[in-house]
C-alpha cells in the first residue's frame, strides 16, 4: 500500500508563481492559473494549489477555515471541535467544478471563524497561537480532517491534479484578491493525497516553494524543538515553521528572517558595510541551524504582500518583473510575459536577497 | 620469581642491508639496539622494544622491521596470550597494570558502520572549488534575546562564543603528559589554522602566553596551574570533570616527570608527584557544577566560555542535560577510545562508552528538552578522519576534538608507552634530549597540513550532499545510514538504515 503524505520524506521539483496589486486592487485568480498554466511541463499532475489574499472582504475579521475531509463522520467529529472553541459566522461546502482531469477529491469545506472569548481567555494564549493550536490539534487528532488554510481574508486552494485544473476545479476565476500565489508540483514519490498539495499555509503565512533542500532534517531537527511537528516531511512545511517561528513568535522582520535562512557567505558578509555586516553576523551566530541549503526558491505570502527569495547559490530560477503597481514573481518569465507581455522591468534576484513588495496601504487590509 | 614473558614484538634486522651505523642504537630511548664490537654487528633485544618504530623510521637502509612474535602458548579462546602474560605481570609485580593512549581492543568502531549521502537529480552536489563551502562556526550558547536599539537594529546579546575556521580543535594534552616542544607545535597550528589547542591540565608555560587568543585553559581537579592571568589569557576556559580513556578516575604524573619548567608551570614542587583526584572535591553534585562555572565566569568578567568536559558514560545523556542548564556554554563529550598518557589498563580497556552513541543520545537529549541552544556539543575519543568530523558533525556535534590523530601527525606511532616518559619521537616526555627530536617549526607545520587536508575533504563531502556550510550539516541525521547496526544501535544512534528512503 502506498504510504500517505508525512509517512515518508517527500522532496519535490515545482513551478511557482506570483502576483501581487500593491495598490490593493483586486485581481481575479484566473490570472494565476494563465500564468502557471505555461509551465505545465515543471509539474506531473501530483499536486497543485493557490493562495488568494483579499478573497473574503466580507469576513475579513473572521479566520477562514479550509478543510478537507475524508469521510461525513470526520467532518461531524470536527464541526463539533470548531463549535467547542470558536463562534462559526458561516459554514459551507466549497464550490468547485466537476471536470474529468480531477478525481478522487474529498470533502472541501470552509467556515468563518472567531475564537470564543471566554476559550480565549482561559487559554492564556495570543489570539493567533489560538487558532493555530487549534488548526493543528484537528489535524493531529481527527482522522480524515486536515486544515490546509485558517487565515484572516485569504485562503489557500489546492489538490491532486495538474495546478490549471485545479483552479478551475475552484472555480477561482470568481474569486478577486490583491495578491495571489500558485504551485505546481514534481513530487519524486506519488502519495496522490490532497493535503500534500501546495501551497502549504500557517495562519495568514502560504509559502510555495520549488526545490530540494539538503539542510532537511539540521532544519527539521532544531525547529521541532519549539513546539513545531514536522508531520508532512515535505521542504515546504519545514521553511513555513521556520518563517513562522523567526517572524511570529521571535519578532525578526522578514528581511532579518531572509538573512537567516538564505544567509549570505561569510566572505560575503565580510566585505559588506559596518551595519550590515554587524547584523548579518549576528543573526548568522544567533540562528546557524536555520539556515536552509541545497536549491529552493520560494514565495511567500501573507497579509497586505508577498516576498520572494532564491537560496543563496541560485540554484533555482526566479524572476521577478513590474508593471505600474502590479508585481510578479515566477520560476520562469514566460509565466509572468503570458499575464504581462509588456513589463516596465524585469529582473532575476540575486541568490540570497528577498524581494518584497508590499500594499501601499497595508492598514487597508488589516 | 619472574617468570620470564616472551615479547610480544620482535626487532628483524636484514643483515644484507645493514651498515652497522648505530643510529638506531643512539636514537632507542629503550636501550634496544647495541653494537657488538667482537663481530662489527648490530645486536637487538626485543624485550625492551616497545614498537614505536624509530628505528625503523630513522634506519638509512631500511634494514629494519619489527614483526609480531609467532611465539604462541598453547592456543585458548578465552585465555589469550596476552591476558596469560598479564595474570603473570601481575603475579610478578602484584600492581596495577598501566597502559597508555585509547582503547586498542576489538569494540565496534561506529564511524566504521555509518555511511554519508550524496546528491543527484533532484538536488545538485556543489564543488567547493568552484563555490564557497562553509567551514567556520561559532561554538557558545545560541540562547540570545531578541532585542533592538533605538534605530531598530538588533542588539549582540548572545553569550560569548568562540569563532571556528574549521570544524576541529585540538584537544586536551597537559605539559607534563607531553613535552614543551609538542605544546608549542599545537599552539602554533591552532594560531595558523584559527581554532584552538587546549592545555589540559598541566597549567601554561609562560611562553605560550602570546597564543592566548588560541587557547582553551583548562580547570582539572588537581586545579595545577590555575590563577587569573591563566584564565584572563585563555580564549575560553574547560572544566574537565571526566577523560575518556579514564572515565572515573584522576591522573597521577610521577615525580620524574614533575622538572623545574614543569614544576614552575603546574605551580607545584619540583620531583613531587602531581596527583589530580577522581572527582573535583568542591562538586559533588550538579549544583555544586553550576557555582564553579560562575565562579570561573565571574573571575573572567563573563568574557569567556565555558567548557564543561565530561567522559562518554552510560548516562552521559541526563549529565549532559545538567551541565547543559548550569551555565556552560558547551560540553565537550570524550569517548573510550580517547587518548591518555597513562591509565590504568583495566580502566582504559573497560570502562565507558562510545562516542558516537554517547554523542547521538546526548543531542537528542538536549533537542527533546528543548535546551540544544544552551550550549554546543564538542566530541573527541575518537576521531581518526575527516570522515568521523562529518558524521560526528551529522549526528550533533558542532566540532569535533582531535588528540591522537595530532600526535600522529608529530611523529607518534602508538605503541602506547607513554607512561615511561622515554618517546623516541619526543612528545610524551621531558628528557630534552628526547624533547629536542621534534622540531616546532616542522611538527606545527605537519598539524597544519593534516588539518588542512581533512577540511578539504569535509567540504568536498558536503559538497556531495550538497550542503555548503557546516552549519547545515549540524544534526543533519538524514545524510547519515546505518550499515552491519542492530535495530537497537539504529534507534539509539537515531539513523535509518542503508537502503532505507528518506
Amino acid at each position: 500500500m502506498l504510504m500517505r503524505e508525512g509517512q515518508f520524506r517527500n522532496p519535490s521539483g515545482c513551478a511557482i508563481t506570483g502576483i501581487i496589486d500593491r495598490s490593493g486592487k483586486r485581481m481575479s485568480g484566473s490570472l494565476m492559473i494563465d500564468s502557471i498554466e505555461v509551465m505545465h511541463d515543471r509539474s506531473n499532475g501530483l499536486g497543485g494549489g493557490f493562495a488568494g489574499y483579499g478573497i473574503y472582504p466580507h469576513y475579513k475579521d473572521f479566520y477562514a477555515f479550509h478543510l478537507f475531509f475524508d469521510r461525513e463522520s470526520a467532518r461531524s467529529e470536527t464541526e463539533a471541535f470548531l463549535g467547542r472553541h470558536f463562534e462559526i459566522a458561516y459554514s459551507s461546502q466549497i464550490q468547485t467544478r466537476k471536470m474529468a482531469a480531477i478525481t478522487d477529491e474529498p470533502l472541501i469545506y470552509r467556515y468563518f471563524v472567531t475564537p470564543l472569548s471566554r476559550k480565549l481567555a482561559d487559554s492564556h494564549l495570543d489570539e493567533r497561537e489560538y487558532v493555530a493550536r487549534c488548526a493543528n490539534r484537528v489535524n493531529v487528532q481527527i482522522n480524515g480532517a486536515y486544515v490546509f488554510s485558517c487565515g484572516k481574508n485569504m485562503g489557500i486552494f489546492k489538490g491532486v491534479g495538474f495546478p490549471e485544473d485545479i483552479g478551475r476545479y475552484y472555480r477561482l476565476d470568481e474569486y478577486e484578491g490583491y495578491a495571489w500565489t500558485c504551485h505546481g508540483r514534481y513530487p519524486t514519490n506519488t502519495p496522490g493525497w490532497w493535503g500534500g498539495a501546495h501551497p502549504f499555509g500557517l495562519l495568514d503565512f502560504s509559502i510555495v516553494h520549488n526545490g530540494e533542500i539538503s539542510s532537511y532534517d539540521a532544519n527539521r531537527r532544531y525547529i521541532e524543538m519549539f513546539g513545531y511537528k514536522c508531520t508532512l516531511q515535505t521542504d515546504t512545511e519545514v521553511i513555513t515553521y521556520i518563517i513562522d517561528y523567526l517572524v511570529r513568535k521571535r519578532g525578526l522582520t522578514l528581511k532579518e528572517t531572509a538573512h537567516v535562512i538564505a544567509a549570505s557567505f561569510w566572505s560575503t558578509i565580510q566585505d559588506k558595510d559596518e551595519t550590515a555586516r554587524e547584523q548579518e553576523t549576528l543573526l548568522r551566530r544567533m540562528f546557524p541551524s536555520l539556515l536552509i541549503t541545497g536549491p529552493f526558491s520560494i514565495i511567500l505570502g501573507y497579509t497586505g504582500g508577498l516576498m520572494t527569495l532564491g537560496d543563496r547559490l541560485k540554484l533555482r530560477s526566479l524572476v521577478c518583473a513590474e508593471k505600474g503597481d502590479i508585481a510578479y514573481m515566477a520560476s520562469e518569465e514566460s509565466a509572468i510575459r503570458k499575464i504581462q507581455p509588456n513589463p516596465d522591468k524585469v529582473y532575476s534576484p540575486a541568490g540570497g536577497e528577498p524581494v518584497i513588495y508590499e500594499l501601499y496601504d497595508k492598514e487597508s487590509v488589516q | 620469581m619472574n617468570i620470564y614473558i616472551q615479547p610480544e614484538y620482535e626487532v628483524v634486522r636484514d643483515r644484507d642491508r645493514c651498515i652497522a651505523c648505530r643510529v638506531c642504537e643512539r636514537q632507542c630511548a629503550n636501550l634496544v639496539h647495541s653494537f657488538d664490537a667482537e663481530t662489527g654487528k648490530m645486536q637487538a633485544d626485543s624485550s625492551l622494544c616497545v614498537n614505536c618504530h624509530r628505528c625503523v623510521c630513522v634506519c638509512p637502509t631500511h634494514a629494519l622491521k619489527i614483526v609480531k612474535s609467532d611465539d604462541t602458548y598453547k592456543i585458548n579462546g578465552n585465555w589469550s596470550n596476552q591476558t596469560i602474560n598479564e595474570v603473570y605481570r601481575q603475579a610478578n609485580s602484584g600492581g596495577v597494570l598501566l597502559s597508555s593512549m585509547g582503547n586498542p581492543k576489538d569494540y565496534p568502531v561506529f564511524w566504521d558502520k555509518m555511511l554519508i549521502n550524496a546528491s543527484q537529480v533532484t538536488n545538485p552536489p556543489i564543488d567547493p572549488l568552484r563555490e564557497p563551502m562553509e567551514t567556520q562556526l561559532w561554538l557558545g550558547k545560541r540562547t540570545a534575546k531578541i532585542e533592538r536599539d533605538e534605530k531598530g537594529r538588533l542588539k549582540n546579546t548572545l553569550a560569548p562564543q568562540l569563532k571556528l575556521k574549521v570544524p576541529i580543535m585540538f584537544s586536551a594534552m597537559s605539559y607534563g603528559s607531553i613535552s614543551y616542544n609538542a605544546h608549542e607545535s599545537l599552539a602554533r597550528a591552532a594560531e595558523e589554522l584559527g581554532t584552538y589547542y587546549n592545555t589540559g591540565e598541566g597549567g601554561l608555560h609562560k611562553d605560550f602566553y602570546k597564543y592566548g587568543k588560541n587557547t582553551i585553559v583548562q580547570v582539572a581537579s588537581g586545579r595545577f596551574g590555575v590563577y587569573k592571568d591563566y584564565l584572563d589569557t585563555a580564549a575560553a576556559i574547560e572544566i574537565k570533570m571526566g577523560q575518556g580513556a579514564k572515565p572515573g578516575i584522576g591522573g597521577h604524573l610521577p615525580g620524574a616527570k614533575i622538572s623545574a619548567d614543569v614544576s614552575e608551570t603546574r605551580m607545584i614542587p619540583q620531583g613531587v608527584d602531581a596527583i589530580s583526584p577522581a572527582p573535583h572535591h568542591d562538586i559533588y553534585s550538579i549544583e555544586d557544577l553550576r557555582q564553579l562555572v560562575y565562579s570561573l565566569k565571574e573571575a573572567t568578567d563573563y568574557k569567556k566560555p565555558v567548557i564543561v568536559k565530561i567522559a562518554a558514560v552510560h548516562n552521559c545523556a541526563a549529565i549532559a542535560s545538567g551541565i547543559a542548564r548550569s551555565g556552560a556554554d558547551i560540553i565537550a563529550i570524550d569517548g573510550y577510545r580517547g587518548g591518555t598518557g597513562a591509565a590504568p589498563t583495566r580502566i582504559r580497556d573497560n570502562v565507558g562508552i562510545p562516542i558516537e552513541l554517547a554523542l547521538a543520545q546526548v543531542d537528542q537529549r538536549l533537542r527533546e528538552e528543548g535546551i540544544r541552544d544552551e550550549v554546543s556539543i564538542v566530541v573527541g575519543g575518537s576521531v581518526r578522519s575527516s570522515a568521523d568530523v562529518v558524521k560526528a558533525i551529522a549526528l550533533g556535534a558542532d566540532a569535533c576534538y582531535i588528540g591522537t590523530a595530532a600526535l600522529l601527525a608529530l611523529g607518534c606511532h602508538l605503541c602506547r608507552t607513554c607512561q615511561t616518559g622515554k618517546c623516541n619521537w619526543g612528545i610524551a616526555t621531558q628528557r630534552p634530549d628526547l624533547v629536542k627530536r621534534l622540531n616546532p617549526d616542522l611538527g606545527y607545520k605537519r598539524l597544519v597540513n593534516l588539518v588542512t587536508a581533512w577540511n578539504h575533504e569535509i567540504q568536498e563531502m558536503m559538497g556531495g550532499m550538497g550542503i555548503n556550510s557546516v552549519e547545515a550539516l549540524r544534526g543533519n541525521r538524514l545524510m547519515l545510514r546505518g550499515i552491519g547496526l542492530t535495530d537497537t544501535e539504529l534507534s539509539v544512534l537515531g539513523i535509518k538504515y542503508a537502503g532505507e528512503s528518506m
